[in-house]
Protein backbone atom coordinates (compact mmCIF):
# COMPACT_ATOMS: atom_id res chain seq x y z
CA UNK A 1 0.00 0.00 0.00
CA UNK A 2 1.11 3.83 -0.43
CA UNK A 3 2.05 5.31 3.08
CA UNK A 4 -0.79 7.21 4.50
CA UNK A 5 -0.15 10.70 4.97
CA UNK A 6 -2.27 12.91 7.09
CA UNK A 7 -1.62 16.63 7.03
CA UNK A 8 1.56 16.21 5.36
CA UNK A 9 2.71 14.04 8.06
CA UNK A 10 3.57 10.21 6.77
CA UNK A 11 2.57 6.95 9.30
CA UNK A 12 4.14 3.89 8.98
CA UNK A 13 1.53 2.43 10.86
CA UNK A 14 -2.33 2.33 10.07
CA UNK A 15 -3.04 1.43 14.24
CA UNK A 16 -3.78 4.60 16.21
CA UNK A 17 -3.98 3.82 20.07
CA UNK A 18 -6.16 5.89 22.44
CA UNK A 19 -4.70 6.13 26.05
CA UNK A 20 -8.10 6.14 27.75
CA UNK A 21 -8.55 2.92 30.94
CA UNK A 22 -5.10 0.95 30.95
CA UNK A 23 -4.25 0.16 34.04
CA UNK A 24 -0.65 1.93 34.58
CA UNK A 25 0.88 4.68 32.50
CA UNK A 26 3.96 2.11 31.77
CA UNK A 27 1.53 -0.71 30.63
CA UNK A 28 0.07 2.39 27.99
CA UNK A 29 3.44 3.02 27.15
CA UNK A 30 4.67 -0.27 26.25
CA UNK A 31 1.04 -1.08 24.92
CA UNK A 32 2.15 1.61 22.00
CA UNK A 33 5.84 0.51 21.54
CA UNK A 34 4.31 -3.25 21.06
CA UNK A 35 1.64 -1.89 18.67
CA UNK A 36 4.02 0.28 16.36
CA UNK A 37 1.72 2.93 16.10
CA UNK A 38 2.84 6.50 15.46
CA UNK A 39 -0.66 8.61 17.06
CA UNK A 40 -2.45 8.68 19.89
CA UNK A 41 -5.05 10.62 21.64
CA UNK A 42 -5.41 11.73 24.97
CA UNK A 43 -7.76 13.52 27.12
CA UNK A 44 -8.43 16.73 28.39
CA UNK A 45 -9.67 17.07 32.34
CA UNK A 46 -9.52 19.42 35.31
CA UNK A 47 -6.53 18.73 37.75
CA UNK A 48 -8.06 17.04 40.86
CA UNK A 49 -6.63 19.37 43.67
CA UNK A 50 -7.61 17.83 46.74
CA UNK A 51 -6.10 14.31 45.64
CA UNK A 52 -3.58 14.76 43.52
CA UNK A 53 -2.78 18.58 42.25
CA UNK A 54 0.87 17.75 40.79
CA UNK A 55 -1.48 16.20 37.60
CA UNK A 56 -1.49 13.34 35.96
CA UNK A 57 2.03 12.47 34.50
CA UNK A 58 0.28 10.84 31.32
CA UNK A 59 2.03 13.13 28.86
CA UNK A 60 5.25 13.26 29.64
CA UNK A 61 5.35 9.24 29.42
CA UNK A 62 4.44 10.02 25.28
CA UNK A 63 7.29 10.74 22.91
CA UNK A 64 6.53 13.23 20.82
CA UNK A 65 9.53 11.91 18.58
CA UNK A 66 7.75 8.91 18.00
CA UNK A 67 4.05 9.44 18.03
CA UNK A 68 1.79 12.32 16.91
CA UNK A 69 -0.08 13.40 20.24
CA UNK A 70 -3.79 14.45 19.60
CA UNK A 71 -6.37 15.49 22.32
CA UNK A 72 -9.85 15.25 21.72
CA UNK A 73 -12.42 16.69 22.75
CA UNK A 74 -14.08 14.19 24.72
CA UNK A 75 -16.99 15.64 27.29
CA UNK A 76 -17.99 17.94 25.07
CA UNK A 77 -21.45 18.28 24.34
CA UNK A 78 -21.66 21.76 22.21
CA UNK A 79 -19.26 23.02 19.41
CA UNK A 80 -18.83 25.78 22.25
CA UNK A 81 -17.45 23.55 24.68
CA UNK A 82 -15.29 21.50 21.90
CA UNK A 83 -14.28 24.82 21.09
CA UNK A 84 -13.08 25.87 23.81
CA UNK A 85 -10.64 22.20 24.50
CA UNK A 86 -9.17 22.69 21.77
CA UNK A 87 -8.62 26.21 22.43
CA UNK A 88 -7.00 24.97 25.75
CA UNK A 89 -5.11 21.74 24.67
CA UNK A 90 -2.89 23.98 21.92
CA UNK A 91 -2.35 26.39 25.26
CA UNK A 92 -1.35 23.36 27.19
CA UNK A 93 0.94 21.64 25.15
CA UNK A 94 0.90 23.37 21.72
CA UNK A 95 -0.53 20.38 20.09
CA UNK A 96 -2.43 21.05 16.99
CA UNK A 97 -4.06 17.97 16.29
CA UNK A 98 -7.21 17.77 17.55
CA UNK A 99 -9.89 14.68 17.53
CA UNK A 100 -13.54 16.41 17.58
CA UNK A 101 -15.80 14.39 19.47
CA UNK A 102 -18.72 15.49 20.71
CA UNK A 103 -21.33 13.47 22.27
CA UNK A 104 -23.78 15.07 24.31
CA UNK A 105 -25.61 11.49 25.28
CA UNK A 106 -23.49 9.63 27.95
CA UNK A 107 -25.56 6.35 27.20
CA UNK A 108 -24.90 6.21 23.75
CA UNK A 109 -21.81 8.63 22.93
CA UNK A 110 -23.37 8.53 19.68
CA UNK A 111 -21.57 12.11 18.23
CA UNK A 112 -23.66 15.09 17.66
CA UNK A 113 -23.50 16.11 13.53
CA UNK A 114 -24.11 19.69 13.75
CA UNK A 115 -21.80 20.95 16.10
CA UNK A 116 -19.39 18.64 14.63
CA UNK A 117 -19.49 20.52 11.89
CA UNK A 118 -19.99 23.82 13.67
CA UNK A 119 -16.74 23.28 16.02
CA UNK A 120 -14.74 22.36 12.40
CA UNK A 121 -15.36 25.14 10.32
CA UNK A 122 -14.59 27.53 13.21
CA UNK A 123 -10.86 25.02 14.46
CA UNK A 124 -10.16 24.61 10.59
CA UNK A 125 -9.81 28.43 10.43
CA UNK A 126 -7.63 28.68 13.44
CA UNK A 127 -5.23 25.73 11.94
CA UNK A 128 -6.27 23.40 14.05
CA UNK A 129 -5.95 19.55 12.21
CA UNK A 130 -9.28 18.40 12.27
CA UNK A 131 -9.98 14.71 12.63
CA UNK A 132 -13.95 14.58 13.30
CA UNK A 133 -15.04 11.55 15.34
CA UNK A 134 -18.29 11.07 13.20
CA UNK A 135 -21.59 8.36 12.85
CA UNK A 136 -20.72 6.36 9.69
CA UNK A 137 -22.61 9.35 7.72
CA UNK A 138 -21.03 9.71 4.47
CA UNK A 139 -22.71 13.28 3.47
CA UNK A 140 -21.75 14.50 6.98
CA UNK A 141 -18.12 12.85 6.21
CA UNK A 142 -17.96 14.54 2.80
CA UNK A 143 -19.54 17.58 4.19
CA UNK A 144 -16.34 17.79 7.33
CA UNK A 145 -14.08 17.25 4.38
CA UNK A 146 -14.93 20.00 2.48
CA UNK A 147 -14.94 22.21 5.77
CA UNK A 148 -11.03 21.63 5.72
CA UNK A 149 -11.04 18.74 7.91
CA UNK A 150 -7.75 16.40 7.80
CA UNK A 151 -9.87 12.88 8.03
CA UNK A 152 -12.54 11.87 8.88
CA UNK A 153 -13.36 9.07 11.77
CA UNK A 154 -16.49 7.00 10.98
CA UNK A 155 -17.48 4.49 14.08
CA UNK A 156 -17.91 1.13 13.19
CA UNK A 157 -19.85 0.53 16.39
CA UNK A 158 -20.84 2.89 19.79
CA UNK A 159 -17.50 3.93 21.47
CA UNK A 160 -16.20 0.86 23.75
CA UNK A 161 -18.65 -1.16 22.73
CA UNK A 162 -15.89 -3.85 21.03
CA UNK A 163 -19.24 -4.95 18.64
CA UNK A 164 -17.13 -4.87 15.56
CA UNK A 165 -18.62 -3.36 12.03
CA UNK A 166 -21.94 -2.52 12.53
CA UNK A 167 -21.54 0.46 9.91
CA UNK A 168 -20.02 -1.63 6.88
CA UNK A 169 -22.21 -0.74 4.15
CA UNK A 170 -22.11 3.40 5.15
CA UNK A 171 -18.21 2.80 5.85
CA UNK A 172 -18.08 1.48 2.57
CA UNK A 173 -19.57 4.55 0.94
CA UNK A 174 -17.80 6.86 2.60
CA UNK A 175 -14.58 5.20 1.87
CA UNK A 176 -15.17 5.13 -1.78
CA UNK A 177 -16.06 8.94 -1.66
CA UNK A 178 -13.57 10.46 0.63
CA UNK A 179 -10.25 12.48 -0.42
CA UNK A 180 -9.04 12.32 3.00
CA UNK A 181 -8.16 9.42 5.38
CA UNK A 182 -10.80 7.49 7.00
CA UNK A 183 -9.48 6.30 10.61
CA UNK A 184 -12.56 3.69 11.42
CA UNK A 185 -12.57 4.46 14.80
CA UNK A 186 -14.92 3.53 18.20
CA UNK A 187 -16.31 -0.04 18.39
CA UNK A 188 -13.70 -2.34 16.90
CA UNK A 189 -13.09 -5.09 19.47
CA UNK A 190 -11.17 -7.67 17.92
CA UNK A 191 -8.01 -7.90 15.60
CA UNK A 192 -10.29 -9.07 12.75
CA UNK A 193 -12.76 -6.45 13.20
CA UNK A 194 -9.46 -4.15 12.56
CA UNK A 195 -8.45 -6.08 9.35
CA UNK A 196 -11.79 -6.08 8.15
CA UNK A 197 -11.92 -1.85 8.37
CA UNK A 198 -8.60 -1.65 6.49
CA UNK A 199 -9.86 -4.54 3.77
CA UNK A 200 -13.03 -2.86 3.38
CA UNK A 201 -10.77 0.35 2.43
CA UNK A 202 -11.03 2.22 5.58
CA UNK A 203 -6.81 3.89 5.69
CA UNK A 204 -6.48 3.22 9.46
CA UNK A 205 -8.29 2.22 12.89
CA UNK A 206 -8.39 3.98 16.37
CA UNK A 207 -8.32 1.26 18.80
CA UNK A 208 -8.56 1.67 22.72
CA UNK A 209 -10.84 -0.64 24.33
CA UNK A 210 -10.16 -3.20 22.56
CA UNK A 211 -6.53 -2.85 23.97
CA UNK A 212 -6.71 -1.25 27.20
CA UNK A 213 -8.86 -3.56 29.03
CA UNK A 214 -7.88 -6.55 27.22
CA UNK A 215 -6.49 -8.98 30.23
CA UNK A 216 -2.91 -8.53 28.51
CA UNK A 217 -2.32 -4.96 26.97
CA UNK A 218 0.53 -5.88 25.15
CA UNK A 219 -0.20 -9.03 23.74
CA UNK A 220 -3.53 -7.43 22.44
CA UNK A 221 -1.63 -4.40 21.23
CA UNK A 222 0.68 -7.07 19.04
CA UNK A 223 -2.29 -8.92 17.96
CA UNK A 224 -3.58 -5.91 16.64
CA UNK A 225 -0.24 -4.68 14.36
CA UNK A 226 -0.47 -7.87 13.21
CA UNK A 227 -4.11 -7.88 11.99
CA UNK A 228 -3.41 -4.13 10.37
CA UNK A 229 -0.64 -5.62 8.67
CA UNK A 230 -1.86 -9.04 7.50
CA UNK A 231 -4.29 -6.34 5.82
CA UNK A 232 -2.45 -4.01 4.08
CA UNK A 233 -0.20 -6.91 3.21
CA UNK A 234 -3.60 -8.60 1.65
CA UNK A 235 -4.86 -5.38 -0.55
CA UNK A 236 -1.30 -4.92 -1.68
CA UNK A 237 -1.29 -8.89 -2.79
CA UNK A 238 -4.15 -8.20 -5.08
CA UNK A 239 -7.15 -10.16 -3.69
CA UNK A 240 -9.79 -11.58 -6.44
CA UNK A 241 -13.07 -10.42 -5.89
CA UNK A 242 -15.47 -12.33 -4.48
CA UNK A 243 -18.12 -14.02 -6.80
CA UNK A 244 -21.55 -15.78 -6.28
CA UNK A 245 -21.29 -19.01 -7.47
CA UNK A 246 -18.61 -21.67 -7.11
CA UNK A 247 -15.34 -22.08 -8.63
CA UNK A 248 -13.46 -25.29 -8.31
CA UNK A 249 -9.97 -25.21 -6.98
CA UNK A 250 -9.06 -28.78 -7.91
CA UNK A 251 -8.72 -30.01 -11.07
CA UNK A 252 -12.67 -30.90 -11.96
CA UNK A 253 -10.98 -33.47 -14.77
CA UNK A 254 -9.50 -36.58 -13.81
CA UNK A 255 -11.70 -38.78 -11.16
CA UNK A 256 -10.72 -41.95 -10.42
CA UNK A 257 -14.33 -43.21 -11.49
CA UNK A 258 -13.82 -41.42 -15.19
CA UNK A 259 -14.23 -44.16 -17.72
CA UNK A 260 -11.71 -43.54 -20.45
CA UNK A 261 -13.41 -42.26 -23.85
CA UNK A 262 -13.05 -44.24 -26.47
CA UNK B 1 -10.02 36.20 49.81
CA UNK B 2 -10.58 33.28 48.03
CA UNK B 3 -10.57 32.25 44.09
CA UNK B 4 -12.81 29.26 42.47
CA UNK B 5 -10.43 26.99 40.95
CA UNK B 6 -11.99 24.11 38.98
CA UNK B 7 -15.52 25.05 40.67
CA UNK B 8 -13.94 24.83 44.14
CA UNK B 9 -13.15 27.82 46.79
CA UNK B 10 -9.84 28.33 47.58
CA UNK B 11 -7.38 30.57 49.52
CA UNK B 12 -5.95 33.09 47.80
CA UNK B 13 -3.24 33.68 50.43
CA UNK B 14 -0.10 35.47 49.32
CA UNK B 15 -0.61 34.70 45.75
CA UNK B 16 0.02 37.68 43.33
CA UNK B 17 0.22 36.08 40.22
CA UNK B 18 -0.70 32.50 38.51
CA UNK B 19 2.91 31.21 39.10
CA UNK B 20 2.48 31.86 42.84
CA UNK B 21 -1.14 30.64 42.97
CA UNK B 22 -0.43 27.26 41.26
CA UNK B 23 2.64 26.91 43.26
CA UNK B 24 0.68 27.06 46.28
CA UNK B 25 -1.97 24.85 45.05
CA UNK B 26 0.98 22.95 44.87
CA UNK B 27 0.00 22.13 40.78
CA UNK B 28 2.95 21.95 38.36
CA UNK B 29 2.70 24.14 35.71
CA UNK B 30 4.24 21.79 32.90
CA UNK B 31 1.52 20.47 30.49
CA UNK B 32 -0.75 22.35 31.82
CA UNK B 33 -3.70 24.62 30.32
CA UNK B 34 -5.07 27.59 32.88
CA UNK B 35 -8.23 30.19 32.13
CA UNK B 36 -8.58 33.03 34.36
CA UNK B 37 -12.35 34.32 34.34
CA UNK B 38 -12.71 32.81 30.79
CA UNK B 39 -9.55 34.16 29.34
CA UNK B 40 -6.89 31.44 28.46
CA UNK B 41 -3.94 32.51 29.67
CA UNK B 42 -0.67 30.90 27.84
CA UNK B 43 2.26 29.41 30.09
CA UNK B 44 4.54 32.32 29.41
CA UNK B 45 2.45 34.62 30.69
CA UNK B 46 1.74 32.31 34.44
CA UNK B 47 4.36 34.38 36.26
CA UNK B 48 3.07 38.20 34.65
CA UNK B 49 -0.30 37.56 35.03
CA UNK B 50 -2.00 38.60 38.52
CA UNK B 51 -4.63 36.92 40.25
CA UNK B 52 -7.49 38.40 42.82
CA UNK B 53 -10.33 37.91 45.13
CA UNK B 54 -13.13 36.12 43.39
CA UNK B 55 -11.72 35.32 40.21
CA UNK B 56 -12.86 32.07 38.08
CA UNK B 57 -9.52 29.53 37.77
CA UNK B 58 -9.94 26.70 35.41
CA UNK B 59 -6.47 24.48 35.40
CA UNK B 60 -6.74 21.83 32.54
CA UNK B 61 -4.44 18.96 32.43
CA UNK B 62 -4.15 15.72 30.07
CA UNK B 63 -5.50 12.62 30.75
CA UNK B 64 -5.67 9.17 28.97
CA UNK B 65 -8.10 8.84 26.33
CA UNK B 66 -9.38 7.62 23.23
Amino acid sequence: MTPLIIAGRTFHSRLFIGTGKFGSHELMRKAIEASGSELVTVALRRVDLDKNPEGDPLISKLDPGKVVIVPNTSGARTAEEAIRIARLARAAGGFDWIKLELTPNLHHLLPDPIETLKAAEVLVKEGFKVLPYINADPVLAKRLEEAGTVAVMPLAAPIGSNLGIRTRDMLEIIVANARVPVVVDAGLGMPSHAAAAIELGADCVLINTAIAAAADPVGMAKAFAKAVEAAEEALAAGPRAPRASADASSPLTGFLWEKPEH
Amino acid sequence: MTVTVNGKPKPLGEAKTLSQLLEALGVKAAKKAVELNGLIISPSAFATTPVAANDQIEIIQFVGGG
